[in-house]
């Protein structure tokens, strides 16, 4: 029966096929990605369900972008002595004005930045209005919360790196802001500050929060959500008939526990 | 509890009493605001719909423990006559558990504890501002508001540079010497107030790190939110929650010395007459008297010194 192979198909085996095959033989990587993008949608899909993927892919852009802005910035307050301006303020004008292709890399992050809140404000507006946040969905919608804030988060941090005197002053009223939550606000505020009012730490402390520590848990939370959109697949609209997702096994919520308590140590 | 497809979702039935939970919390929270009798009577609302609410949505599982087969090494019943042993309460496997996991954590908290602290607390310590020397009295003429500037901290620069409007009131009634010194940050949400009048530049003097401007104003406003403050810092318009922050000041050597700042519920009187009612500093926006004041117990300032 085995019919002989055509000369492409050999070639397609040896030089595509067996390197696959070895590398998923090693890592599972192959089948891990197959699970990952080759998953069953519902039928009657529309581009409402791309919301999600384009604010990745304006968070991947705002990513690029910021690290590469992050080769030319200096989060630093003090003042050029050649110039008279301070080292941060000076930094962006020479990203903007000097370097070649500078005002379109910033320009970017600068604008990406909305777009991703925007998009991630659509993306929301889908999910609750195609009740996608519903059973099993929940912990999508939580983690999707947490995002939402997190980006709000590097907006309100990126704001103050220009250092000119828009991004101070509406710094210093985001962080007073913030000062007026009951109870724990005077010292959120002190924290942000870096002291009882914006000091020569300040700057620095900020640049850290927007390009390490929350870009950090960022994408950390869009792992988690982009697992559970894979495992748990994509919702139905709501005037659909069609069965949404992989088939799940039906399975007691006892199932999972099992195991993971010993019984009966110590008592008869 | 039996099946959970993906068609039958396991969900509590309905319920009534999470809208007297929710009377509750908002009470609670009204309280907060009002008095505290409505805070505690919110309190108590809040708890006992909580509970009920709990115990109606756990009915169903409640008392149900699933039925798990307990582990067992023994191959078969050889001797289903002999006395069972009782089990020992702690096997050597649970204490290597226990103890593996303890020690983890130990040695997280060593290594996480100062790296956490490192990132709060200079905020909070070591903030001792030194006495700024704003020169001789002679530069400030009596009943007149004069622009001072100066560095904070002048090893950081002019990003330490602050803004103090002092007005000599001349002698009190106790022929001591009298200033008003507020501080420009608008107790709003911390914008830099400005004096309403045309400020005299010619006749500014620097001292120093120290700049002095004479101004003809009488009254401040900020631009940020349009709040607007009287000679004595007295909020007149706009959103302010409280009057200007005043300095604390001595005179040494003939020459005037800014302390320590504080914040200001109102003024009331004028120049060396005036009767301040003095707090803490605490950041703009908060209120320092009132009800409003019990939502800020603690400031920062009353700890730090």
């Amino acid at each position: 029966m085995a019919r002989r192979k055509t000369r492409k198909q050999t070639i397609v085996d040896l030089a595509v096929l067996a390197p696959l095959d070895w590398v998923d033989e090693r890592t599972g990587a192959v089948r891990g990605t197959k699970w990952f993008l080759l998953r069953n949608v519902p039928r009657d899909i529309s581009w409402a369900q791309t919301l999600g993927f384009g604010t990745l892919i304006a968070f991947a852009v705002q990513t690029l972008t910021g690290a590469i802005l992050a080769m030319y910035y200096k989060p630093a307050s003090e003042i050029d002595p050649t110039t008279g301006k301070p080292l941060a303020y000076a930094s962006i004008e020479h990203i903007t004005n000097d370097l070649t292709l500078g005002w379109l890399v910033r320009g970017m992050h600068r604008w990406g930045a909305s777009v991703f809140v925007i998009l991630l404000f659509m993306h929301m507006g889908r999910v609750f209005l195609f009740g996608a946040y519903k059973y099993p969905r929940e912990l999508l919608w939580i983690t999707g919360v947490l995002i939402l804030a997190m980006g709000m988060l590097m907006g309100f941090t990126g704001y103050l790196l220009p250092w000119d005197q828009t991004a101070y002053w509406a710094t210093v009223v985001g962080i007073n802001l913030n000062g007026t939550a009951p109870f724990a606000g005077p010292w959120l505020s002190q924290f942000l500050a870096g002291g009882a009012e914006i000091g020569s730490d300040t700057l620095a402390k900020w640049y850290a929060l927007h390009m390490l520590l929350i870009p950090g848990a960022l994408i950390a939370l869009i792992g988690i959500h982009l697992y559970l959109v894979a495992r748990l697949g994509i919702t139905s609209p709501p005037w659909s008939d069609e069965a949404a997702g992989r088939e799940r096994p039906v399975r007691k919520p006892t199932g999972a526990r099992a195991g993971l308590v010993r019984p009966g140590s110590g008592k008869k | 509890m039996s099946t959970n497809g993906p068609d039958t979702p396991h969900v509590p039935g309905p319920s009534l009493w999470p809208i007297g939970f929710a009377i509750g919390v908002a009470c609670l929270l009204l309280g907060l605001v009002i008095s505290w009798v409505v805070a505690a009577i919110g309190a108590v609302l809040a708890v006992a719909f909580g509970i009920l609410w709990a115990l109606d949505v756990t009915r169903d599982v409640r008392g149900h423990v699933p039925a798990i087969a307990p582990e067992s090494r023994a191959a078969a019943a050889f001797e289903p006559d002999a006395p069972e042993e009782p089990l020992p309460a702690y096997t050597r496997s649970r204490f290597l558990e226990a103890s593996l996991i303890g020690l983890s954590a130990g040695m997280g908290a060593v290594l996480t504890l100062p790296v956490l602290g490192f990132m709060v607390l200079p905020s909070f310590t070591n903030l001792d501002e030194e006495e700024i020397d704003l020169g001789p009295l002679d530069n400030f003429p009596e009943g007149e508001y004069v622009i001072a500037t100066y560095l904070s901290k002048p090893e950081q620069g002019e990003v330490s540079r602050r803004t103090a409007f002092v007005r000599n009131n001349g002698s009190s009634e106790a022929g001591e010497p009298s200033f008003t010194i507020l501080y420009s940050r608008c107790v709003h949400l911390g914008c830099p107030v400005q004096p309403n009048g045309p400020i005299d530049e010619d006749s500014i003097k620097k001292i120093k790190n120290v700049e002095l401007r004479p101004v003809l104003a009488q009254s401040f406003g900020c631009p940020c939110h349009g709040g607007q403050y009287n000679s004595e810092g007295n909020r007149t318009a706009g959103p302010p929650v409280r009057s200007l922050d005043r300095y604390s000041f001595s005179i040494r050597n003939g020459n005037l010395i800014l302390g320590e700042l504080y914040a200001v519920g109102t003024v009331s009187g004028t120049g060396a007459n005036a009767t301040i009612s003095r707090y803490p500093w605490s950041v703009p926006g908060t209120h320092v008297d009132g009800l409003e004041s019990w939502l800020y117990p603690i400031v920062p300032s009353q700890v730090t010194g």
